[in-house]
């Protein structure tokens, strides 16, 4: 049928808004499970089939459940998986997918298919509405005596207004504050400190500086972590590990001032980011940079840690280091500027910048 | 007085016991089943009567809402499950478990309680991995239904609030998935928590306190996670089901949207009854959702923490890497210049601030205001039901895709290290691409998409004027070629012409002749942002015009002669060839 003909059927007059006038509803076309009886039937098996295997899964999911001992293994292909947990994933899932995919196909090929119209409202309420409530509001007002006593209301709004300030002041408790003596026992400091040994972050042990060849790097931490229990030493952790590297002196640049904060190419740089905080961990032995994994910061330890990319703003702080009496690496002192991410009331002006001697 | 529902047939044993019962005259109620039970108690035929055979209209990017809707009802019912044994505790304890190479660890119960949960519990770990999928798929879903919302112009008038509710819905599920993903303790999370971290301490001036109120005192601490549960499965979901109801109640009242067609009006809805036909067709369609992310949970590992291990701040991983929805924010975090400010004993981190908390807000902020925005722009206050075809609103359509293309840009960059070892490129080179690229790809993006809609314009004004390409080549005696135009039905020639264009608004200093104000101003601002928005939209056919068309096809038709005019073919020859 051409457009020509449909239009002279609705015979509404085109105009510029509907240059094509609505035609109305398309016609509805019986579908094949309609017309054809074997189809219908065909499709009535198909759900009552599908419902049908439901039992038989939910009761596989049980045997399952109990049957099948915690740790058998199943391999198919690329799959190598606990027995049980496909097991039940696989009757489960299907026996609930096989629901919806049986109601959805019974709701297509059986239930009438006609479209039906509702007619809409205006989201809005009438006028007649409108009135009535302003009527009503102003009845209300009227009983209530605000309008003539109105310091109720200014003074029932401020009663309500205030207590929102003790249930604020609540939570007040919520954390330690962080005033300027707070924060110089917390985050601003860490426990390593004059004559503290340098161990091994895994095993523990001392790090004799004797021992490092160049280009090697160790995570460490203080030996005094270990005075410390469960999330104290978790705290601690957090702020005090670090990375022992040495490097050949002649290919590096100490400046004056950190001439003795290392012991023959042996330095010793906080191993948190300065950017938000993650372990620093990826060392290029070649170029002397290191590189956070979280978001690719990169200091360059072989100049005093300062960045040479990525997001971070600081040099990586230096702790200064030395030998005690029997050979191992102690620290020369605690941190001159506090590790880990900036906060607003740092002063950062204490940190290394390139150029600094 | 209950009204009668009228299902089940009337029991003339039940009647007999209550004689007189009711008047004569009125229908007979029914009586002594579950329904008229219910029904003189809560009232529910009333309800009923209007909702009980609501039309709905049928379009499969209308299932992209209801699949959010679905997997958060799994989520809450795995969720459930998972809080029978996951125990929200940092406090520190020593793995005996099933799992033999992590037993002996020191850990925190957090950590081993989702290992037992994993490898102890019979089904532990299907549970567990159906709630993660559910997850991803829940804002994989609201994501994507944001999408269509905004690309057929569905938050118009009178749906304004119910999008920014969608905004909220939004915002609230990414925090919803952080706090979730938190939970584990393992090593993987505790380096997303690290990271939330520096990100508190970055805002200026309260930044510390927030910090230290966050997380009870200096990271990590001990409370973190049992707030972050606390937030996790009775605040945020709290707040969620709230909107969600209220999200859903909005569209029952305002009803649905539709997609324009033959007999579609501004003032109908056409579509299937919900009883029963949307009962079975959503509720089936849950059942769906439910059972593929059973099978996702049990053929597809997600999250595997026994591989990572247990927090331990002085370790990550390579390559570590968030759940996707927060991709976008990881990469701004990533490509952004190291900015921080050093002022007298202050720090600014401008380099953290602006693209964690900054970028979020400006998204949430933009999509927040854009209706508003765009019915400044149009001036255009009327209720709109029918949905717009994307490509008929050009600039709208354009700066979604530009919109979507700088979402993607930062979220590619979240990545920048996976694609640097992947392709074997530099990690500073793949760094530098991207920082170009959030500015420059959306640009792109936008020409592009306003030049395709504009065109897909003219591609419908082409069609309704001239009809279908058929494909059949036509030389003519004189040696001149013209492909043979079919006409299209009047069904599909309306869809393509009942779009409203508006009026494009013209600067008016709100003055008539005399001076006197009118009321009825345009800036010279709205009325530049009017032919931004609307100018270049290619003027739909007159009726004048497709008369025209339709007499000249019209014309060829009954004469079979080719007077010329390339897009018109002689039917007869038409006919012939298609019955060959």
């Amino acid at each position: 049928m051409s457009g020509h003909d449909q239009i002279e059927r609705v015979g509404v007059a085109p105009t510029p808004e509907f240059p094509i006038p609505d035609p109305g509803l398309e016609e509805h076309n019986p579908r094949w499970s309609d017309v054809d009886p074997a189809a219908g039937r065909r499709a009535y098996a198909q759900v009552v089939g599908m419902l049908a295997a439901v039992p038989i899964l939910a009761i596989t999911f049980v045997v399952i459940y109990f049957a099948v001992p915690r740790d058998m293994y199943v391999k198919l292909g690329p799959l190598h998986a606990n027995a049980q947990h496909v097991g039940l994933g696989l009757t489960g899932g299907l026996g609930v997918l096989l629901i919806g995919l049986a109601c959805i196909h019974w709701a297509k090929q059986i239930m009438g298919d006609e479209e039906s119209i509702d007619y809409r409202h205006p989201a809005r309420s009438s006028d007649a509405d409108r009135a009535a409530v302003a009527a009503e509001f102003r009845k209300g007002v009227e009983q209530s005596g605000l309008s003539r006593r109105g310091l109720i209301g200014a003074s029932l709004a401020g009663a309500l207004g205030i207590v929102a300030v003790p249930a604020v002041v609540l939570l007040a408790d919520m954390g330690v504050w962080p005033t300027k003596g707070k924060r110089a026992v917390t985050i601003e400091t860490t426990i390593w400190a004059e004559g503290v040994r340098i161990v091994n972050d895994v095993d523990f042990k001392p790090i004799k500086a004797a021992d490092m060849e160049i280009g090697q790097l160790v995570n460490g931490e203080p030996k005094s972590l270990k005075e410390f229990e469960g999330s104290l030493q978790a705290t601690e952790r957090a702020k005090a590990a670090i990375i022992v590297v040495r490097m050949d002196p002649q290919s590096i640049k100490i400046p004056d001032s950190r001439k003795d904060w290392q012991v023959s190419g042996i330095l010793c740089y906080s191993k948190i980011c300065t950017h938000v905080g993650c372990p620093i961990s990826l060392w290029e032995q070649q170029t002397h940079h290191l590189l956070c994994p979280c978001h690719q910061s990169t200091f360059d330890l072989g100049e005093s840690g300062i960045v040479v990319f990525g997001p971070a703003a600081r040099s990586l702080p230096q702790l200064p280091i030395t030998v005690d009496k029997d050979g191992y690496l102690v620290a020369r002192q605690g941190f001159t500027v506090p590790v880990g991410p900036s906060y607003f009331e740092r002063d950062s002006r204490h940190d290394f910048q390139k150029g600094d001697n | 007085m209950a009204k009668p529902v009228g299902i089940a047939g009337s029991s003339e044993a039940l009647e007999a016991k209550r004689p007189g019962d009711v008047e004569s005259s009125a229908p007979k109620p029914a009586k002594g089943n579950v329904l008229t039970w219910a029904d003189d108690r809560l009232g529910l035929a009333a309800i009923g009567k209007s909702n009980l055979r609501k039309v709905f209209p049928d379009h499969w990017s209308f299932l992209l809402g209801e699949i959010a809707l679905y997997s958060f009802i799994v989520l809450l019912l795995t969720g459930v499950f998972l809080t029978i044994w996951f125990k929200p505790s940092m406090a520190e304890t020593e793995y005996h478990g099933a799992y033999q190479l992590l037993r002996g660890l020191p850990m925190s119960e957090a950590f081993a309680s989702t290992l037992t949960l994993s490898f102890d519990i019979r089904g532990g770990l299907l549970v567990r991995q159906v709630h993660h999928w559910a997850a991803m798929l829940f804002v994989a879903a609201a994501f994507v239904h944001m999408l269509r919302i905004f690309f057929t112009g569905a938050f118009r008038k009178p749906r304004e609030i119910n999008w920014l509710i969608g905004v909220g819905l939004m915002s609230l599920t990414m925090i919803e998935g952080f706090a979730g993903y938190s939970l584990p303790d393992d090593l993987l999370s505790g380096t997303g928590l690290r990271f939330v971290d520096g990100l508190v301490r970055s805002i200026p001036v309260i930044g510390t306190w927030a910090e230290f109120f966050v997380f009870g005192g200096e990271f990590p601490g001990t409370l973190i996670i049992p707030r972050l549960y606390m937030v996790h499965i009775l605040l945020v979901p709290g707040i969620l089901l709230g909107l969600i109801s209220a999200h859903l109640a909005l569209v029952v009242y305002h009803k649905h949207t539709q997609y324009p067609g033959p007999g579609r009006t501004e003032h109908n809805v056409v579509g299937y009854p919900l009883f029963p036909v949307y009962m079975a067709k959503a509720g089936g369609f849950f059942f769906v959702v439910f059972g593929i992310t059973v099978l996702m949970g049990a053929f597809m590992t997600i999250n595997p923490v026994w591989k990572f291990g247990p927090y331990n701040p002085s370790q990550v991983t390579a390559g570590s890497q968030p759940d996707w929805y927060m991709g976008w924010v990881e990469g701004a975090i990533r490509i952004v210049p190291n900015w921080e400010w050093h002022l007298g004993a202050t720090t600014w981190s401008w380099n953290i601030f602006l693209p964690g908390v900054g970028l979020m807000g400006l998204l949430f902020t933009g999509l927040g205001v854009w209706p508003f925005v765009e019915q400044w722009i149009t001036g255009d206050k009327s209720e709109h039901h029918l949905l717009d075809r994307p490509r008929n609103a050009a600039t709208r359509t354009a700066l979604g895709v530009a919109g979507m293309t700088w979402y993607a840009m930062f979220w590619i960059a979240g990545g920048n290290d996976i694609i640097a070892t992947k392709f074997h490129v530099s990690l500073n080179a793949v760094t530098y691409v991207m920082r170009v690229a959030v500015f420059v790809a959306p640009v792109i993006a936008y020409i592009i998409a306003k030049r395709t809609a504009l065109s897909l314009q003219r591609s419908d004004h082409a069609r309704v004027l001239h009809g279908s390409e058929t494909g059949i080549i036509h030389r003519s005696p004189d040696g001149s070629y013209s492909e043979a135009h079919a006409p299209i039905t009047t069904d599909e020639a309306f869809t393509l012409t009942q779009h409203k264009q508006l009026p494009l608004a013209l600067e008016d200093e709100g003055l008539d002749v005399n001076g006197i104000p009118t009321g009825q101003s345009v800036s010279k601002l709205r009325s530049r942002l009017s032919h931004w928005f609307m100018g270049d939209d290619i003027a739909k056919p007159t009726p004048e015009e497709i008369e025209e068309a339709h007499h000249h096809a019209g014309h060829a038709l009954t004469e079979g002669h080719d007077d010329g005019h390339g897009a018109v073919d002689d039917a007869d020859e038409l006919s012939e060839i298609t019955s060959r």
